[in-house]
């Protein structure tokens, strides 16, 4: 829409969008800043806004005393694996959501919103109970088996949005061709989605990458742990160091961000496809 | 997954191979009956690993969780989990923090999502004008999302530090405060720096929700407005408002359910103090769950789904009637 604009209004509106993304990047800013701060000047007034010297000990202490990089492999393996194959099952699943209708469709849709309803740490207890049955506390395969149950239902939903826009008629010429129905699927439909299912993935990807309670719950040993566990252990201790624990948020934000920012646009897509309706 | 299927019925093979044909009324009911119990295995087989992941780790743990609430579940005692009715609600009743816990979140959602829901729409409706650069500044705003509640708690932690924060120091620059604020030691301060954050996080969704349903406004009536002489204002609130306001209504349910079960900020920046004032219903169910009383924790869950479904019944009801489904 573009209609003539006064010129307070365009004022007004630069005004806004300006501070809006100040107040957005700031945050971010001020953790990387203080990141590469070196210990003395993160705690001395006044604050330096740029600082004086650049210093790389923060990050070097990270990899050095703590082991930090084997959280970081930790929570790559996880999320890539949890998020790979949850969006593969996901598919299947809002592939039948998208294409057929049946009677139970409206209850599975409605098993999937409760989910997200429902405050997960009730099933904290009970979860852990179940895998010490199974032998798969404090182990990552555990832990991305969770994981994979936690991203379903919600990329069930994005992705058959995505299903929705795609004309059935493309699958139906390669099923008339002889293909199955699970190979249309693949091999017609797959490369056609593309930028959704990228979407969905990194959705389920940062989503794990993020998780904090189910990994503290379920993985205590320190070379099992996660990144946020470790935040979690970092911000435990009485004296937090902000040098590092600074240097950790950076390498914790970054790529979840460099893959946001690949992907926003069919996130958004994916998120407002649901609830919007002309 | 097609070994789980029947192998196709010749007269479907001749067809796939074939030019078309026309189906015979004797055999068209067998087909029919045939082909439904394909679709149906169809869809089983779809449904099936989805269906498998999701009963197992999370509505088994959190059926099994919701009838923790009725027995004394305690890790310090693990020998007695015998059934006491409504012993752990009772307890959570009267537990002296329960009305703190109480008016927190009740100012946590409402002081959260009102700022969200205007900033948002603000954004939004600017957004909708075309500008270089509208795409970058999209991406931008977008990057809170991609961060974990809980370190952006950390971040604001770091900033609301009282001695070495960068609040501080920016309000003591701009004179509005004389000596640096404790922010985080003292309960009242401290929700506000935890609110400030949560709109930080929140302000996005509801910008990216609202954009896209205000895209989805057709430019024809915005253009007979104008020609009847509509105002800005006017133009607002009778058009604008009205052809948006089931996403507006569905957005805002999505949000309040959501704070209401996000412990994550909290978690990261006050953890619930100083002194337990700061707990929302959340983080006092993990803290509770955390001394190790399973039972009094689940019985909290409960009272929060029960509380939400109320919420959403209500709230349905109320915003049905004043038109929603156009």
């Amino acid at each position: 829409m573009n209609t003539r604009e006064s010129r307070a209004g365009k004022a007004a509106r630069i005004g806004f969008l300006t501070l809006w993304l100040i107040f957005t990047i700031f945050p971010l800013y001020w953790i990387t800043i203080t990141s590469f701060k070196p210990a003395g000047d993160i705690f001395t007034f006044p604050l330096a806004y740029w600082p004086e010297d650049f210093s790389l000990e923060n990050y070097s202490g990270l990899f050095g005393a703590s082991r930090f990089g084997t959280y970081l492999l930790n929570s790559l393996i996880v999320s890539a694996v949890a998020g790979t194959v949850a969006t593969v099952i996901s598919m299947l699943s809002a592939y039948v959501l998208a294409r057929f209708e049946f009677r139970t469709k409206t209850a599975l849709l409605m098993a999937a919103l409760v989910t997200q309803m429902i405050p997960s740490f009730i099933a904290l207890g009970p979860l852990y109970l179940l895998m010490t049955d199974l032998r798969l506390v404090d182990n990552r395969l555990g832990l991305v088996l969770v994981y994979i149950a936690v991203c379903i239902p919600f990329c069930t939903v994005m992705l058959r949005g995505f299903f929705a826009n795609i004309p059935d008629t493309l699958e139906e010429a390669a099923m008339i061709d002889g293909c199955s129905r699970l190979g249309a699927l693949f091999r017609v439909l797959l490369p056609v989605m593309k930028p959704g299912i990228v979407a969905a993935f990194i959705f389920n990807f940062v989503n794990c990458w993020n998780e904090l309670f189910l990994s503290v719950t379920l993985m205590n040993s320190d070379d099992n742990k996660t990144v946020p566990t470790a935040l979690n252990g970092f911000i435990s201790s009485f004296n937090i160091d902000w040098g590092s624990m600074s240097a950790a948020a950076v390498l914790t934000i970054l790529p979840t961000m460099v893959l946001f920012a690949f992907a926003s646009r069919h996130i958004v897509q994916g998120l407002t496809a649901g609830a919007v309706k002309g | 997954m097609r070994a789980g299927t029947a192998p196709p019925p010749p007269e479907k093979v001749r067809r796939r191979s074939g030019g078309p044909r026309r189906a015979q009324p004797a055999e068209g009911g067998r087909r029919k009956r045939e082909f439904t119990t394909r679709r149906g295995l169809t869809i089983a087989a779809f449904m099936t690993p989805a269906a498998l992941f999701v009963a197992f780790f999370t509505y088994y743990p959190m059926i099994a969780g919701s009838q923790m609430a009725f027995r004394h579940w305690n890790l310090s005692d693990l020998t007695d989990t015998s059934f006491v009715g409504f012993g752990n609600f009772k307890a959570i009743f009267g537990d002296p923090l329960w009305g703190t816990v109480l008016s927190n979140t009740a100012l946590w959602v409402v002081a959260s999502i009102v700022p969200q829901l205007v900033i948002g729409f603000a954004l939004a409706l600017w957004l909708r004008r075309r500008f270089r650069f509208r795409g970058l500044y999209q991406a931008l705003i977008f990057f809170p999302w991609a961060i974990s509640g809980f370190l952006i708690g950390i971040l604001f932690r770091w900033m609301f530090n009282s001695e070495f924060g960068v609040v501080n120091d920016l309000l003591m620059k701009a004179s509005l405060i004389d000596e640096p604020v404790a922010w985080l030691a003292d309960p009242k301060t401290a929700m506000v720096a935890i609110i400030v954050a949560n709109i930080w996080y929140g302000v996005t969704f509801f910008a990216i929700m609202i954009l896209a349903a205000l895209q989805s406004i057709p430019d024809e009536i915005y253009e007979a407005a104008a020609l009847d002489g509509a105002g800005k204002v006017r133009t607002l609130f009778r058009i604008t408002i009205p052809y948006i306001r089931a996403t507006l209504a569905l957005t805002v349910l999505l949000r309040v359910i959501w704070i209401f079960n996000f412990p994550d900020i909290i978690f990261g920046t006050t953890g619930g103090g100083p002194n337990n004032e700061t707990h929302i219903v959340t983080t006092w169910m993990i803290t509770i769950m955390q001394q190790g009383d399973y039972g009094r924790a689940s019985a909290l869950g409960l009272l929060i789904v029960a509380g939400l479904l109320l919420f959403s019944v209500f709230y349905l009801t109320a915003t049905e009637e004043k038109g929603v489904r156009r």
